[in-house]
């Protein structure tokens, strides 16, 4: 790739954080007990926490989620709160209200309407993925609002992130989305529970045995997509380890890893070795298989369709 | 600000893929017709379809002497390289005379903001504004006029946001169903690299392929394998969220059977809602098919509009639209609870 690299925005000896994104799955409050209660040992510098696919999954409440970023940031971390991606209910605007308020933490918007509550109420805010920023002029835009970060979309190519982070407006960082499911679409309808033939109101909460969503193959049997709720995910896991000195070279100032319920600790491990250059990637790629059973893809990077692979 | 002083009520606009479907949607009875030009810039970005320089200019005459709007679509996402093409296509909309432009990207929108300070801004639906903050978010920056909503809010839903915008709402009443939110979805272009938000194109021609086997006949988007049909079996364009995958041992439409919307019996409720408009999907349809949906829809506002209480829709209307859906069945979409 030829990067479009602009020096005066890369420090000497630029080396991305690593982030924890959002559990983008329903796991039992326990699960999310157990899981966060090891993060904070793990070498990660960023985490989001809270419900950014479905309003009804209750196994934490703003306060439970409230008090583990409190722990997670008494252990030196940096927290955000995400957001609802798909926001139509006025109850979930009414959830949306309080994270854009807390007064304490900052938050992740993952819709336009996060992003004005969080302006509006001067709370320090960054977007995720699913915020549509293509665009130098739009992330201008939204940096005037206070925008401290931004996520990459998905379907970005590391050329087009290269060319937007050329022209970057100061003080903003930039986050890609490097290893995981990949959020591909949502929708008012779940999924889950059409897999199962009952109607969205009457889910029964089935997402809770998919720690990791439920598993969609073609009809000739490929692993193609996981259904997540009202999510769709990508069945292979988008994995940017072998890019990870272009990421630096171009700015990349944080890196995402969307949490799975196996293997997410390896997964840090290895990103965190590869950055400080104790393992090449290619060393480290073992370690990652484990959290993807069915394979990587990193075809959107390379300006591909995003299931396709090259490692 | 309606187009057809005489009309009251719901605006009824209808798409207008070429300018034969532009005229035939004029001469039926749309108050406004949308439409984009021949390249990425607008979500409809299907080979032959869309306007050059020549047509544009007819076709904008053309409405505009029978007092039918035209809304100007530049609403995909330009990335840095596109950008020089994205603004063109706005100067293009804003030299045309055209009476608003219906953009998606911020960046654009503040774009157009700057050097089109007079021309009217709708809200694509590709803009994935759902709520009453996302609403005001554009409202307030962009001074944006009119929203059309995603299809995934039902109709309670709709009444609420309606309620509480600072801008009209506009809201999709026919033709193909996106499952998915508008503007969030990259099944596309995680299959074939294109999508509508990068390139206007779900599903695009260059990456279908159809190919008879001894199971069947197979439908693929890219290396995917979307469907497979018996014999006998209607087959369909295969979109990825339209095709039958496996899930545990079972094999059906996983995220949404090929089913199209039809809202025309909801039509009351939509009006109590407070929409302002409705929008007709289907630019990449015939001028025939533009000219009977139009026929019907504004027979139906024509009707609501003289007496909203005792509306009922006409059978006859309903089988005409039931004649010219995709796939076998029409749904009332997200309006109605159930379905989702």
């Amino acid at each position: 790739m030829n990067a479009v690299i602009d020096q005066r925005q890369r420090p000497a000896g630029h080396r991305p954080r690593l982030a924890l994104g959002p559990v983008l799955y329903y796991w039992p409050r326990e699960q999310l007990e157990a899981f966060y209660a090891e993060v904070s040992q793990w070498p990660v510098d960023v985490v989001y926490l809270g419900e950014s696919v479905c309003a009804k999954r209750r196994s934490f409440g703003l306060d439970d989620w409230l008090a583990i970023a409190q722990r997670l940031e008494d252990a030196g971390i940096e927290v955000v709160l995400s957001t609802l991606t798909l926001i139509e209910a006025e109850s979930e605007l009414k959830t949306l209200r309080r994270i854009c308020t807390n007064g304490r933490f900052t938050v992740e918007a993952n819709d336009l309407g996060a992003v004005r509550l969080a302006a509006g109420s001067g709370t320090p805010f960054v977007t995720g993925p699913a915020v549509n920023i293509y665009n130098p002029r739009t992330l201008r835009v939204l940096a005037e609002q206070g925008l401290r970060r931004w996520s990459a979309p998905l379907e970005l190519s590391g050329q087009a992130i290269a060319a937007i982070q050329a022209r970057r407006p100061p003080g903003v960082e930039t986050e890609v989305f490097a290893f995981g499911r990949m959020p591909l679409a949502y929708s008012a309808r779940c999924f889950s529970a059409r897999a199962a033939n009952r109607p969205k109101d009457d889910c029964g909460y089935l997402c809770l045995d998919d720690p990791d969503g439920r598993l969609v193959r073609t009809q000739e049997d490929a692993p193609f997509v996981a259904l997540n709720g009202v999510q769709t995910q990508s069945a292979p896991v988008c994995n940017l380890l072998p890019e990870i000195e272009t990421l630096g070279e171009i700015g990349v100032d944080v890196l995402r890893i969307s949490p799975q319920s196996r293997g997410t600790q390896a997964v840090l491990a290895a990103f965190q070795a590869c950055l400080e250059r104790r393992l090449a990637p290619a060393e480290a790629m073992e370690a990652l298989r484990r959290a993807a059973p069915f394979g990587f893809c990193d075809g959107y990077w390379r300006g591909e369709p995003g299931a396709a692979a090259s490692c | 600000m309606r187009a057809g002083a005489n009309r009251q009520g719901i605006e009824l606009i209808c798409p207008a893929g070429n300018l034969p479907a532009l005229k035939a949607a004029v001469d039926h009875g749309a108050d406004a017709v949308y439409l984009g030009l021949q390249d990425a810039t607008n979500a409809r970005h299907f080979p032959g379809l869309n306007f050059d320089d020549k047509r544009l200019a007819e076709g904008i005459g053309y409405a505009r002497t029978r007092g039918v709007r035209v809304l100007f679509a530049v609403n995909t996402y330009p990335q840095p390289a596109g950008w020089a093409q994205w603004t063109r296509a706005v100067d293009r909309a804003g030299e045309s005379g055209a009476d608003a432009l219906i953009l998606a990207d911020i960046g654009l929108m503040d774009y157009a903001c700057t050097r089109w300070p007079q021309m009217p801004l709708h809200l694509s639906v590709q803009a994935s504004a759902t709520n009453p903050e996302a609403l005001r978010f554009y409202s307030e920056h962009f001074g944006v006029r009119r929203a059309v909503l995603p299809r995934v809010l039902s109709l309670q839903q709709i009444e609420r946001v309606s309620a509480d915008s600072p801008v009209e709402v506009e809201v999709f009443g026919f033709g193909s169903l996106c499952v998915m939110a508008e503007g969030r979805c990259l099944l596309s272009s995680y299959v074939a690299g294109q999508s509508p938000n990068t390139c206007g194109a779900c599903s695009p021609a260059q990456a279908v392929a159809w190919r008879e086997t001894p199971q069947g006949l197979e439908s693929r988007l890219g290396r995917v394998l979307t469907d497979r049909y018996a014999a006998g079996e209607a087959a369909g364009y295969p979109t990825i969220c339209k095709g039958r995958y496996r899930v545990g041992g079972r094999t059906y439409y996983t995220l949404e059977e090929p089913s199209s919307l039809n809202t025309l019996q909801l039509l009351p409720e939509l009006a109590a809602a407070g929409v302002a408009a409705i929008k007709i999907e289907g630019r990449q349809r015939s001028a025939a098919y533009v000219r009977e949906v139009t026929r019907v829809w504004r027979s139906a506002l024509d009707r609501l509009a003289r007496d909203e209480i005792a509306f009922r829709a006409d059978p006859q209307w309903q089988a005409t639209l039931d004649g010219l859906s995709e796939g076998v069945q029409t749904t009332f979409g997200p309006y109605h609870r159930p379905w989702q």
